[in-house]
């Protein structure tokens, strides 16, 4: 297929993807604001997350202190912040537009009513925008998308890079989240001490993980249980071992000429997790890892970019 | 206009035409309500799948619907029998005409046309003199727009070689009304047209360059802030080829390739939807960053076909239009099966002075010009844009023609205040490739403001589903 095709399918279901991972990260917060006392906690957590979002200095330019409300406006529906969650829904609308022909006609139909539906919902004097039912709505619309993609798509190279770039800003975004907690993660920080059930609660709920933690561990939650699921458990859909595992296979199934190096690196990063320990992951520390992993992601992606998305022998 | 404009829904006595019966029986007996229902449920249906055009000047991204109609244009079998047959007698001619000036220049020699007329013109390509193109076929698709006067005539009121479009609006349009009114297509025998993407994929591929049995066809397109960007994708997902853009493929050793993810891959076919002049930046313009340098090289060397070819728009120009009909006899042998709209060429003295004399009751057109630019109504307009105009023929006449002001022929439509006469026009589609075919029907647009005759979209004009009744 062309390159530019491929470059804006990829590019499609990452932005979709990233929609859904702020509006996991939106939520989780929304809700830890709805409970008692935990004003500083939130806010704090709000400060860390836009910082590994690195997104927290055009925060501040436009809004100051990092304050709640302020927020979760400026991550959801600012129309002038090209990370927020209107915007990311815009650029895969956008992207989709280009290669229109290249979709199902139903996958298209879903990308182009979730922008217009999110743009009637945030328009000037449509009253404001409710948070918890805006992030809500996200979640299910990126749901629906996957199910149409899934569902519709031919499995041939347009397919494999949709599923690239969904399992790239996938694994960004676990992984994402968990460092904006590394201070409970530190080592030494393992044992059955709970810093706050709640929170914990709360981040794996934002992960549709909560009812999976309890099936697969039956106990309290604790913050190393907690990370040997969000990293290691395959069987767990948003675990970094399981998105790199699709990368690695779908990244073998576009192989071209010039991607042996890529197809490498990626079943590297799998294999350490594949053949990785919790007590290894903490020797080095979690954060460690983390910073570790979402670097090869992004080196993976710039990998991609550069094999497929980027013209071939031209 | 003292002329009362055809009505194509009833006759001038107030009498029901036969083949609009039975559809102004079934349109009686719905409630406005339910009416205003699928109005609504139309443009909805338009914007979620997305059938919208750019509109150019405006923020990037805007994107409007064209407004569509509920209202059927119906013709009957017998009527368009005559159409279609003296379309593709004209598109036929103009094909033969195109290979001759390319070639021999028989037309020329012969006194029919004025050498220079085609010569000087600056739509006549001197890089295409001498180049063999497969099947002698230059316009591939040809828009030919017609409109009929107050007496119920068909004339052809344009010609449309060189990138015509519409054509995705006529196939979405039926959809739409099977989807909104599925009982009146179990009512009325309408002749089908969703099959225009396979002949024109059929007719794309039997155009290849000679000895490539499996081509590839791809269709360029200048990029998703086209106004017609929507038709583009349509018809290459339709037609099941790649949609490409100039920065996707390249010229190596004479052939045209495309950029994918497996490497490099031999482009034979291209059907391009932008204009000559931004097809080659090493050929034409330099600054287009929207063609493929060397495209001209591959194409002269044989080794891509590209639809329509280069250099068709020396046969649509206006200047070249009133000679369409000495071309069907020339060429053809025959009489022409439309005629052409009586048109002055102001080139020349008498015709000047007599258009001169008559500003306020013509239409005068920029020869060069298309989409409804450049042109003067005269009965609508003031007697200040009159004289302003007049003062733009005096300094270069050669640049204008002039014809009557026709009294376009009118269909009931659904505006604010409920059903009312609208004029409007047709524009079929005719492709040719190993035979010259056209699906019957084509795209009707219609005037949405009262009185007025510009039916172009990008002039607040509208579209109406066309049905071909089978006898």
């Amino acid at each position: 297929m062309l390159s530019r095709t491929a470059d804006h399918l990829y590019w499609m279901s990452r932005y979709i993807e990233r929609a859904e991972g702020l509006a996991r990260l939106v939520d989780a917060h929304y809700r830890m604001s709805l409970l008692p006392n935990s004003a500083d906690t939130l806010v704090n957590s709000l400060r860390d997350s836009m910082v590994t979002l690195r997104v927290l200095d055009e925060y501040s330019v436009r809004h100051g202190a990092v304050i709640p409300n302020a927020a979760f406006q400026f991550l959801t529906t600012d129309r002038e912040f090209s990370g927020s969650i209107l915007s990311c829904l815009r650029s895969a609308r956008e992207n989709a537009r280009a290669v229109r022909g290249s979709l199902t006609s139903e996958l298209w139909e879903t990308l182009n009513a979730t922008w217009l539906d999110a743009r009637a919902m945030t328009q000037v004097g449509s009253g404001s925008v409710d948070t918890g039912q805006f992030v809500e709505w996200v979640k299910e619309r990126s749901h629906l998308t996957r199910g149409v993609s899934i569902g519709t798509m031919l499995r041939d190279e347009a397919f494999y890079f949709t599923r690239i770039g969904t399992f790239l800003e996938r694994g960004d975004s676990t992984a994402r989240l968990l460092q904006a907690r590394r201070r409970d993660l530190l080592p030494g920080s393992d044992a059955a001490s709970v810093p706050d059930p709640f929170e914990w609660s709360i981040l794996l709920r934002s992960l549709s993980a909560f009812e999976i933690y309890r099936r697969i561990y039956r106990n309290v939650i604790t913050p190393i249980n907690v990370a040997d699921m969000l990293l290691l458990r395959d069987e767990f859909p948003r675990s970094l071992i399981r998105c790199a595992k699709e990368v690695y296979s779908n990244v073998r199934s576009v192989a071209n000429t010039q991607s042996a190096e890529t197809v490498r690196r990626a079943g590297s990063m799998h294999a350490r997790l594949q053949f990785g320990r919790m007590s290894e992951i903490t020797e080095v520390g979690i954060g460690v890892f983390l910073d570790a992993y979402v670097g090869q992601l992004a080196d993976l992606g710039n990998r991609v970019a550069s094999d497929f998305l980027v013209p071939v022998g031209a | 206009m003292e002329k009362k404009p055809y009505n194509e829904m009833v006759t001038l006595t107030g009498e029901r035409r036969p083949h609009y019966h039975r559809y102004a029986d079934w349109l009686g007996h719905q409630h406005p309500v339910q009416i205003a229902r699928k109005r609504a449920e139309a443009d909805a249906l338009f914007h979620r799948v997305g059938i919208t055009f750019a509109v150019y000047g405006q923020d990037e991204g805007t994107e409007r619907l064209i407004p569509f109609d509920i209202v059927p244009r119906i013709l009957p079998s017998t009527e368009w029998a005559r159409l279609s047959a003296g379309l593709k007698q004209r598109v036929r001619a103009l094909n033969a005409f195109l290979h001759d000036i390319y070639h021999d220049q028989d037309i020329l020699r012969a006194g029919v046309i004025p050498a220079e007329q085609v010569l000087c013109n600056p739509q006549y390509r001197p890089e295409m003199q001498g180049v063999d193109v497969p099947g002698s076929i230059y316009a591939h698709v040809a828009g030919i727009d017609i409109v009929r006067d107050d007496e119920g005539r068909f004339l052809v009121l344009e010609d449309n070689l060189r990138v015509p479009s519409g054509v995705s609006y006529m196939l979405e349009n039926r959809k739409m009304m099977m989807r909104l009114f599925p009982e009146l297509f179990s009512s009325h025998r309408i002749a089908p047209i969703d099959h225009y993407p396979d002949v024109l994929l059929e007719n794309l591929r039997s155009v290849a360059p000679n000895g490539i049995v499996d081509p590839t066809v791809a269709l360029l397109t200048a990029g998703a802030n086209n106004s017609a960007y929507f038709e583009h994708a349509f018809l290459a997902q339709q037609m099941g080829i790649e949609l490409v853009e100039g920065q996707d493929l390249f010229v190596r050793d004479e052939s045209v390739y495309m950029r994918t993810t497996q490497g490099p891959q031999r482009v034979d076919v291209i059907y391009r939807r932008i204009d000559d002049d931004f097809l080659d930046p090493l050929a034409f313009r330099p600054d287009s960053l929207l063609g493929v340098p060397g495209l001209l090289t591959a194409y002269r060397a044989g080794r891509v076909t590209i639809a329509n070819a280069i250099g068709t728009g020396v046969a649509d120009d206006k200047s070249i239009y009133p000679f369409v009909p000495d071309m069907i006899r020339f060429y053809l042998g025959e009489s022409p099966g439309i005629d052409n709209v009586p048109t002055w060429q102001l080139r020349r003295r008498e015709d000047l002075e007599y258009v001169l004399a008559n500003l306020p009751e013509l239409v005068v057109k920029e020869v060069h010009g298309a989409g409804g630019y450049g042109m003067l109504i005269g009965p609508m307009s003031s007697a200040a844009e009159i004289e302003a105009f007049r003062r733009q023929i005096l300094a270069s006449p050669e640049r204008y023609i002039a014809q009557p002001t026709l009294a376009l022929s009118t269909c009931p439509t659904f505006v604010e205040a409920g059903l009312a006469p609208r004029h409007i026009d047709l524009r079929p589609f005719v492709l040719s490739g190993l035979d010259t075919t056209i699906v019957p029907g084509g795209l009707t647009r219609v005037a949405l403001r009262d009185g007025s005759l510009v039916v172009n979209s990008s002039q607040g004009g509208g579209t109406k589903d066309t049905w071909v009744l089978e006898s």
